[in-house]
């Protein structure tokens, strides 16, 4: 389910790190929280982001949810089709419906978040909470 | 992002069933309810086109009995009950003295000294209290929520649906009308009532029967596009059709008249709470009232955000979000009257941005007759 070669956060953004770039987006454990998306904001390429700011804003039907960046950098693409495709996230939301690219300030620092078992066991966590 | 399901709360009888189908559980007013099944957007689209389930048990019922059980309905509640015929419903309000709302909530008139009132799931005890406390009339009143699970049967086709499980001539019952009768074998109130702008029919039996007329509605409806139907799907549902939610459009510091709700409040019929305060209202004027809008940008309004006419901000989002059938982002917000004309230009302030929108007639959506 979770890409072995992705890092996550506890907010459930992904980031894909290759070349000194990553590629960011959000889980499908934050997908299916969401439900059917119907917006995304995404930030202007060329804006300069730390760790933890907010990057854009994802909302569904029912809900609006902030996305924060996994790491600290500049904004270089932004994944314009999903202005008037915003179900991608849904359908395909560790793939094609990638969010932003960053040019990494710091190349370790996406190192220091979540792989992918520590990441599939805190969601299944937060999945037994929710059956309980 | 969830609140953890807690172990105090309450649960319909089909509690287990959503859970199997692997609906979306939340806390719904201290109720563990589904939110949706497979979408929002496609139950949705389901009620609009074909047909929607909805398990509505969380629904709160009031059974008020006796010789005078119709002048504590007309006491308590600003419609005029004494015009139902029996076997005939409407909607109102349960009115504080200040002609405030307790409540909304449906009345059925089953005979002259039985009303059966539906009100909303978390707003029971407190309505029942009310009554009680109001009933300087000798009638009996049930706090009735537990006897009883509902279904609403909701969309296009859902008097073919409704109509493959009972011998009750479906079609003759007029809108906000019902009757008892048996449906899968069960004696049930069935009324042609419903929360989403759509025809439709809600029906009120006993819990332990839920299950079996929820599995038999969805297989036989399969053929006809049926969906399960979550309180999200609710939700878009009511707002597109431009009615009220209690807690939102509607509460104990809003009256009737600034609702828009003028037509539930009949302060001629004589006496009842608020009453008083209802006609001094009417007589000054109100300082604000219902707006319904539209988003003129991509950019959708939730509930709470402020709503400016240029730089002056003239209230709040009452209800906000996109309105899928019509495929636009809607909402309603409190403001001044002399603002409140279809066309008139609004900003709602979403995050950090000033985003255009313009004040329509409500209903949003109206089905075609």
């Amino acid at each position: 389910m979770y890409p072995a070669d992705f890092r996550y956060t506890k907010d459930h953004e992904w980031i894909q790190v290759s070349g000194g770039i990553g590629t960011i987006g959000i889980t499908d454990y934050a997908q299916h929280s969401l439900g059917d998306v119907v917006f995304v904001e995404l930030p202007k390429t060329g804006t300069t982001v730390k760790a933890g700011d907010v990057l854009g804003t994802v909302e569904s039907v029912k809900a609006v949810s902030e996305v924060f960046s996994p790491v600290s950098g500049e904004v270089t693409d932004v994944n314009s089709e999903l202005s008037t495709a915003p179900e991608k996230i849904n359908q395909d939301p560790h793939k094609s419906a990638w969010l932003v690219k960053i040019k990494l300030a710091d190349a370790g620092e996406a190192s220091k978040l979540m792989d992918a078992k520590a990441y599939t066991e805190y969601v299944e966590e937060k999945e037994k909470e929710q059956t309980a | 992002m969830s609140t953890p399901a807690k172990a105090e709360l309450q649960k319909t009888s089909l509690n287990a069933k959503h859970r199997r189908m692997g609906a979306k559980m939340v806390d719904f007013g201290g109720w563990d309810m589904p939110v949706e099944y497979t979408g929002i957007l496609a139950e949705h689209m389901a009620v609009r086109t074909h047909v929607g389930l909805f398990d509505v048990s969380h629904m709160g019922e009031i059974e008020i009995r006796g010789p005078r059980a119709l002048d504590l309905v007309q006491h308590v509640s600003c419609n005029d009950a004494s015009k139902l015929a029996v076997g005939q419903a409407h909607y109102s309000g349960l009115m504080t003295a200040k002609g405030t709302f307790v409540d909304d909530l449906l009345v059925h008139k089953f005979s002259d000294t039985h009303y059966f009132l539906c009100v909303n799931a978390s707003n029971q005890d407190k309505d029942y209290a009310h009554i009680v406390e109001h009933n300087k009339f000798g009638a009996e009143v049930e706090n009735a929520g537990g006897r009883y699970a509902q279904l609403a049967i909701q969309g296009p086709r859902a008097l073919e649906l409704l109509q493959k499980f009972t011998s009750v001539q479906l079609a003759p019952i007029k809108y906000y009308w019902f009757t008892r009768g048996e449906v899968d074998g069960v004696q049930c109130i069935i009324a042609r009532t419903g929360y989403t702008g759509e025809d439709g029919f809600e029906i009120y039996f006993a819990p332990e029967f839920a299950e079996k007329i929820w599995d038999h509605l969805m297989d036989a409806g399969q053929k006809l596009g049926v969906s399960a139907c979550g309180l999200g799907a609710r939700n878009t549902l009511r707002l597109e059709a431009g009615m009220a939610l209690y807690g939102h459009e509607i509460d104990d510091t809003t009256t009737p008249w600034e609702a828009n709700l003028g037509w539930i409040c009949k302060v001629e019929k004589g006496e009842f709470l608020g009453r008083e305060k209802l006609l001094m209202q009417q007589g000054i004027g109100v300082a604000r009232t219902l707006a319904g809008f539209e988003m003129e940008s991509k950019l959708i309004a939730r509930d709470g955000y402020s709503v400016l006419e240029g730089e002056r901000a003239i209230g709040t989002v009452t209800s906000g979000g996109p309105a899928p059938f019509l495929k636009k982002n809607i909402g309603f917000a409190y403001v001044p009257p002399e603002v409140n004309k279809p066309g008139t230009k609004l900003g709602v302030a979403v995050r950090a941005q000033m985003a255009a929108a313009k004040i329509v007639s409500v209903p949003f959506y109206k089905r075609a007759k």
